[in-house]
């Protein structure tokens, strides 16, 4: 049999396929992120929980309104981007003249609330949420076997990924955006509302978040904890590409995906590290990160 | 998952707040009987004993009758976050400043191990419940600790045991990366070598891991037959649900090394059908089992987990303990509880052996198939009971340091 590195190559291959899936999961939620730290400034600590609530609102959706999980994938982020919205424009906004330390702390202090009150409705071990029908079943790739679900996770997260990158890099929505946040003033002058666009583009970013949290549903437990194990990878994602940089978020969460599968069958104890070590790597060599702008 | 100093800290420090409220300050020692409970309850393990754990002391301490040689009875609880400085250093502070008499230790066999160093320095009576180490007896055993509910061993008797002589002979286990995952697994591979099976390999996988493909690929990768899961809570469910997802559970049987009734409820009867799993107890065993969940059933409005069962019967006894010397010296309520027989709808003919193993019946357990299961939370049906000797073995571990003297 074929090895590298003493590994044989089907297990290879088989990692690199669910680095990608885990890639695609970590693309979408730093995605998220780097859009709020680029156009608002604000490091949300709350995007885990927000994943968490997008997640339990498709559970809870399916128990309580037999919702199918097509209407959750798109009812659910409405749902917790509106309570995004509210949060916003409640609190968020009045910490932007503020150091970036309040809005990370108020979106800490909104993730612990958020967690606290699932994990007491809802058990710290996690409800279940089933495959959708039309998904079931698996792919035979020779190499491996591939859950159908999974495949769909990397088209659907990557199409969306690509989408936003397209609508703030290429559309003129996109621009208005990318000038409120360089000087808010002069773009209110042209009679554009600035204040809603702003929550409105909390309101997305956490919306995307949430979308990460229905399609990961069927694939772990549903649990109030989900969020916190992943939200600090996702940071370090974000960081590695850079603050704010949309293409860079996208690029390293895939990329970090793939490196911690490897990693998986290399040593697999370090899984949970490779990706700081990465971070601390990156950080010496380039301090704004592979894609950021010095 | 582990890399969250911030998180944290602040909860710590919410939660210090909280739970220094009812503790009045500089209590005199001795108007009150304290029983303290450190437990996980906001992390992966927090559905097992948790605020439940709580409720089945101030269960037992309702049946006893409220007050222990006419004194009061006050339960205190903190979360250790599943950090054993963090459970050390409360354990510390209750004896000190609370006048703790005894403390019921929940879940995480490291957290375990290191508040069993604070009941040995300060000879303060320490049950761990739901932390599964053996050691806790063996290597880390104190005068003062008592293991109840269940230890590695026991879980590998039941469970791995009964799997071999069943024809499954390879195992590949998929561990918990700290001391109960390790424990677990070696107790586990000792039955299987010694039952004439083998295993053909392992993964080591970090606490509160969520994703598991990789590492059931690399399992179905080494064409062993048993599938050893040697994790619990989120762990555990989370495995086995990817088990299932990818396929694995088609050519490797998935074995529970430790599996609770909360882990199967959430999993969903679905998913879990089939599973052999080893339980101390289980709420539907006879009609003792029955009403005393019932009781609990009425104010958590969830079935008890077999430790929480476990917390019950260990504060009765220990409530019992002192009344029969008429004290709560550590010493004396530590020889009665080693002398007196357990009898209670937790453990029937139950012994606490001299290193401080609470031997008891353990049940070998299959889950029912969706069909199978007749009314809400019917989950198990049993396959074999096993003996307290058979479960722990018959001598005091001789690696307990106390017992050399």
């Amino acid at each position: 049999m074929t090895t590298v590195f003493g590994v044989p190559l089907p297990a290879i291959l088989g990692q690199l396929t669910l680095g990608l899936v885990n890639g695609s999961f970590y693309a979408l939620l730093s995605l998220g992120l780097a859009v709020i730290f680029g156009l608002l400034r604000i490091v949300n600590f709350a995007h885990g929980a927000f994943y968490m609530l997008g997640a339990f609102a498709a559970y809870i959706g399916l128990q309580a309104f037999g919702m199918n999980y097509w209407l959750a994938l798109l009812l659910a982020p409405l749902a917790v981007a509106l309570l995004g919205a509210v949060i916003e424009r409640l609190f968020l906004r009045r910490l932007y003249r503020l150091d970036p330390i309040y809005g990370l702390l108020l979106t800490f202090g909104v993730a612990l609330i958020a967690e606290g009150i699932m994990r007491n409705r809802f058990g710290a071990s996690g409800k279940s949420y089933p495959v959708p029908h039309l998904l079931q079943g698996v792919f035979d790739l020779g190499f491996m076997v591939l859950p159908i679900y999974r495949a769909w996770v990397v088209a659907a997260s990557l199409t969306v990924c690509a989408a936003t990158w397209f609508l703030i890099e290429r559309t003129r929505l996109g621009a208005t955006l990318r000038a409120a946040t360089q000087n808010a003033r002069l773009v209110q002058a042209f009679g554009i509302n600035v204040p809603l666009l702003l929550t409105a583009t909390y309101g997305a970013g956490v919306g995307l978040a949430a979308l990460a949290g229905v399609l990961a549903a069927p694939v772990v437990q549903v649990s109030p904890l989900m969020g916190s194990s992943l939200v600090i990878v996702v940071f370090a994602v974000v960081v590695i590409g850079g603050m704010g940089s949309i293409i860079g978020a996208i690029l390293t969460g895939v990329l970090l995906g793939l490196i911690e599968g490897l990693t998986k069958v290399v040593y697999p104890e370090a899984s949970n590290i490779v990706v700081f070590v990465i971070m601390a790597l990156v950080l010496i060599w380039r301090p704004a990160g592979l894609f950021g702008r010095e | 998952m582990q890399f969250q100093p911030l998180r944290f800290g602040a909860l710590s420090v919410a939660l210090w707040a909280l739970l220094s409220v009812p503790v009045a300050p500089a209590r005199a020692a001795g108007d009150a009987v304290v029983i303290g409970d450190i437990d996980d309850f906001t992390g992966v393990y927090a559905d097992v004993q948790g605020q439940g754990g709580v409720e089945a002391i101030h269960m037992a301490i309702d049946d006893f009758g409220g007050t222990v040689l006419g004194r009061k009875i006050e339960v205190l609880f903190a979360d250790h976050q599943n950090k054993p400085d963090i459970g050390a250093s409360k354990f510390r502070e209750w004896v000190d400043q609370n006048g703790l008499n005894m403390l019921i230790g929940g879940s995480n066999t490291g957290v375990s191990i290191a508040m069993a160093k604070v009941a040995a320095a300060k000879k303060v009576i320490f049950i761990p419940i739901g932390a599964g180490g053996s050691s806790l007896t063996g290597a880390d055993c104190t005068p003062y600790s008592i293991h109840y509910g269940y230890d590695t061993t026991a879980l590998a008797n039941g469970t791995a045991s009964d799997i071999v002589k069943n024809g499954g002979k390879t195992w590949y286990f998929i561990t918990a990366d700290y001391a109960f995952g390790s424990q677990l697994q070696d107790s586990a591979t000792r039955v299987v070598t010694a039952n004439g099976g083998k295993v053909l390999g392992s993964v080591r996988v970090p606490l509160g891991t969520t994703d598991f493909s990789s590492f059931l690929l690399q399992a179905q990768a080494s064409g062993a037959q048993v599938l050893g899961l040697a994790n619990a809570g989120t762990d555990f469910s989370n495995s086995l649900k990817a088990a299932e997802e990818f396929g694995i559970t088609k050519t490797m049987k998935p074995a529970a090394l430790l599996a609770f009734l909360s882990d199967i409820h959430s999993l969903t009867l679905q998913t879990a059908h089939g599973l052999y799993l080893t339980t101390g107890w289980y709420w539907d065993l006879n009609p003792e089992t029955r009403a005393f969940a019932k009781r609990f059933f009425a104010k958590i409005n969830k079935e008890p987990t077999e430790t929480q069962a476990a917390y019950y019967s260990s504060t009765l006894q220990y409530l019992k303990a002192v009344k029969a010397v008429g004290s709560t010296d550590a010493d004396k309520v530590m020889a009665e509880l080693k002398r007196a027989k357990i009898n209670d709808m937790y453990a029937k003919d139950a012994s606490i052996r001299a290193d401080g193993l609470m031997v008891h019946a353990m049940y070998v357990m299959q889950v029912k198939t969706p069909a199978e299961s007749k009314y809400p939370w019917d989950y198990y049906q049993v396959i074999k009971v096993m003996s307290g000797e058979d479960a722990y073995g018959k001598e005091p571990d001789p690696s307990c340091p106390f017992l050399k003297k």
